[in-house]
């Protein structure tokens, strides 16, 4: 606590609720200090976080046991993903964490310019990384390859039908029964980028709700908690999709 | 008989005119308010209703089973009742009973702290919860669903056209509602505590509950996505479960037994917290054996997270995984018998008085150590191939849950229920109440371990004419217990407004939830407390006491 906030609260104690003048604003009541509500919030979303691992460990169990089944119909299917998207979108979310980083330094070092613009930058990163999920989405319904609502196992009983793919990879045709669980690829494809998308669209609208409360001054008088976790969600969302690329797109590459 | 009962003069005692329930009035300071103790009351109304209507739905299957044909009602609507019934006493009853109410309401004031750390969170949590508690009584006005609590693939994906996915959708939110209250519970516990409560100055309820919020946190979220998986199995037909597709349906065993074998330690670990609290204070002895019972919480905690495949040894898991985890189920009940015995030696030369809590805390030992045992039988696997789909497992899960849980809950509410309200219940009243319950506990619940053992399956609306006589037996005994179960609503009701006022600390016990006012201030204390003595200090309150005597004096 900044000691000429205290002053200036002090002085009006007197007239006031005493229990009121004591702390700055931002101090929730029940906390004796800022130093605990601090330490309190900032241990919940480490835990919430927690959760979170716990919530995508059931996805990717699924995935492990599925890929060490059905190795060959997950080596074909992953064959169908545009690594070159994929990277693209790693680097997107890597740049964002970092300007989100500089967000969270900026509100500490109160400069509201400086923390509007990295903000603002957060946000574009995660709009362009939708985008570019979308695109790579509508790709696959073209392709029949959305599972349970546009599918074909075309592609893998016969690759030389998709010359596109064909021509990198000269893939060999699977046999029917291992063909058929590339959907199974394909549905945990979805299930676990979605889930992540998921997670980003709900990131996203804090964002936006978060450039507002920045305007109005919210986090640049020495109150960073909440774009400091803020910070920490949206980090933990790029980790899920930093495991998530090798093990969708990248199976037969290392 | 002997009591320590101490209350304040009745002629002169008033209720402190502010209070947490008088602080302010109106239906949206109940609604928006941030007040754990108020959001615990919030708490205690939901899962009274929630328990009402579980408990008319066991009713129902009780009377079904009177007669061996299934003429009370179509198989098809009994499969939907037991359901139900699982359905709501498990999500909506049992996992919120002790955490969600007493827990609420009693661990700020224990740790010493204002308030929880996140009173919002704790909002949302109820919200949450209600939300839920709507979607499961849409889902059973729209007529219900009939795969047992257990949801198991492909029964729930593929062979059954009933509202899988509402129920499916009301745990997920059900679920939420309990993580909040365990991260809540685990910040607070770190973070929140006062000057002086280390933590092996903690009471053992809190330890418990502790305990409990970290199954809550790790395993909730895996039976939320495994939901997930069954409502995106049904809607779009992905197959992870679906063997037809390359899926597997022990897949969804392992992950909904991740989470739903833990999820009976998130039951009963705040029922056995609340056991050391009642056990210590009526028998004016610290708890015997502090810290391993402390330990026993964690290590309960620890390993119920690596049994979960005991609940399937009839399913085709592999011989050498089903060895390892009978193995591990029988450690579990080393941390559980670390308890009782504790709790026993904690009344060896102690000044045990007999009021209500103390008897369900009494009621709650014996059974709970039978449905323990009987968990060991299940636990071997070679008893467990014999009794597992039988009424040996009701049993044994009644006893546990019914008998230790509920006890736990009914000798909690008494035990605080004048701090809570500023009021005592009616003493000899709820003594009879504490009685009947346990009597009507066994008739309903004992014969059916006999029912187990002489192979009648459970889930079925109709059954061989022979067991009949033992079926008759239960459910009398069921009518006996509801009557126990009422009686509490009755007498709490009526004392809410006619009991004798309690004043700050009518059982003498030492925890600092006891030295406020009751019902407590909106902000708990007028000032945080300093922690200067141990846990379950009975000589320091004597000391506390007589200074108090000399200084007025």
């Amino acid at each position: 606590m900044s000691d000429s906030t205290a002053v200036a609260n002090g002085a009006a104690a007197g007239t006031v609720d005493s229990h009121h003048g004591e702390h700055p604003p931002y101090q929730r009541h029940h906390f004796e200090t800022v130093g605990q509500q601090f330490d309190a919030t900032n241990f919940a979303m480490w835990l919430f976080l927690l959760t979170e691992i716990m919530f995508f460990g059931g996805l990717f169990t699924a995935y492990l046991i599925m890929r060490n089944w059905y190795y060959p119909a997950f080596v074909e299917a992953s064959h169908q993903l545009n690594v070159g998207w994929g990277t693209a979108n790693t680097g997107v979310l890597i740049v964002s964490s970092f300007t989100m980083a500089m967000g969270v330094w900026s509100a500490e070092m109160r400069k509201k310019g400086l923390l509007l613009v990295f903000l603002g930058l957060t946000l574009l990163l995660g709009l362009a990384f939708l985008g570019i999920k979308s695109i790579e989405y509508s790709e696959k319904w073209e392709k029949h390859h959305v599972p349970g609502l546009n599918w074909s196992d075309a592609s893998f009983l016969n690759p030389a039908s998709d010359p596109e793919v064909y021509k990198e990879y000269h893939d060999k045709p699977l046999p029917p029964d291992m063909a058929e669980k590339t959907e199974m690829y394909f549905f945990l494809y979805f299930a676990m980028t979605g889930m992540h998308a998921l997670h980003m669209i709900i990131g996203i609208s804090i964002l936006i709700f978060m450039i507002f409360r920045a305007r109005a001054d919210a986090y640049t008088t020495g109150h960073v908690t909440y774009v400091e976790n803020f910070g920490l969600y949206w980090h933990f969302v790029d980790i899920v999709w930093i495991f998530l690329f090798p093990l969708l797109y990248l199976i037969s590459r290392y | 008989m002997s009591t320590i009962i101490n209350l304040p003069d009745q002629s002169t005692a008033r209720i402190p005119k502010m209070n947490f329930l008088t602080k302010e009035n109106g239906l949206l300071s109940w609604l928006l308010t941030g007040d754990h103790k108020r959001i615990a009351t919030l708490y205690l109304i939901s899962i009274t209703f929630f328990f009402f209507i579980g408990g008319a739905l066991a009713g129902l299957i009780r009377l079904e089973l009177l007669t061996p044909q299934s003429d009370l009602m179509a198989a098809d609507t009994y499969n939907k009742v037991f359901t139900m019934h699982g359905v709501i006493m498990v999500f909506f009853f049992l996992v919120p009973s002790v955490p969600a109410t007493i827990g609420n309401f009693v661990i700020p004031l224990m740790v010493g702290a204002r308030d929880l750390a996140l009173p919002k969170v704790n909002l949302l949590s109820w919200y949450l919860y209600v939300i839920a508690g709507c979607m499961a009584i849409y889902t059973m006005a729209a007529g219900g669903v009939d795969t047992g609590w257990t949801f198991t693939t492909p029964l729930s994906t593929h062979y059954l056209n009933t509202h899988v996915i509402s129920t499916g959708l009301a745990i997920f939110v059900a679920g939420f509602s309990s993580i909040f209250t365990g991260l809540n519970f685990i910040v607070t516990i770190h973070k929140m505590r006062a000057p002086g409560m280390t933590w092996f100055r903690l009471p053992l309820f809190v330890w418990s509950n502790y305990a409990a919020s970290l199954l809550m946190v790790l395993g909730t979220p895996v039976l939320a996505i495994t939901l997930v998986l069954i409502v995106l199995e049904r809607t779009v037909g992905i197959g992870v479960f679906d063997p037809a597709k390359g899926g597997d349906p022990l897949l969804f065993q392992h992950l909904f037994w991740f989470y739903s074998h833990p999820a009976v330690y998130i039951m009963i670990l705040p029922g056995m917290g609340v056991i050391s609290e009642v056990i210590s204070t009526f028998s004016r002895k610290r708890v015997f054996g502090y810290t391993a019972v402390a330990f026993s919480s964690v290590a309960i905690a620890v390993f119920a997270f690596f049994v979960w495949a005991h609940h399937m040894f009839i399913m085709g898991i592999s011989n050498y995984s089903a060895l390892v985890f009978s193995l591990l189920t029988m450690l579990v009940a080393v941390p559980s018998a670390i308890k009782i015995f504790n709790w026993t030696f904690t009344l060896y030369k102690g000044s045990v008085t007999f009021e209500t809590p103390m008897l369900y805390a009494f009621g709650f030992m014996g059974l709970f150590t039978i449905g323990g045992m009987t968990g060991v039988f299940l636990g071997a696997t070679g008893t467990d191939i014999h009794l597992t789909e039988t009424y040996f497992i009701v049993a044994h899960f009644h006893f546990v849950m019914v008998g230790g849980m509920l006890m736990a809950f009914l000798s909690g509410i008494h035990f605080w229920w004048p701090k809570w309200t500023g009021r005592m219940y009616p003493e000899k009243i709820s003594q009879l109440a504490a009685l009947i319950t346990f009597i009507g506990f066994n008739f309903t619940f004992f014969p059916q371990f006999i029912l187990g053992t002489l192979g009648m399956p459970r889930r079925y609306a109709a059954y061989p004419p022979e067991f009949q006589s033992l079926n008759v037996f239960s459910s009398a005994g069921a009518t006996i217990l509801g009557v126990g179960y009422l009686l509490p609503i009755l007498y709490l009701t009526w004392s809410l407004k006619y009991g004798e006022i309690a004043g700050e600390n009518p059982w003498q016990a030492t925890g600092l939830e006891w030295m406020t006012q009751s019902p407590p201030l909106t902000e708990n204390f007028p000032e945080i407390p300093i922690m200067d003595h141990e846990a379950y200090d009975y000589e320091w309150l004597e000391r506390q006491k007589q200074k108090e005597v000399a200084s007025v004096g």
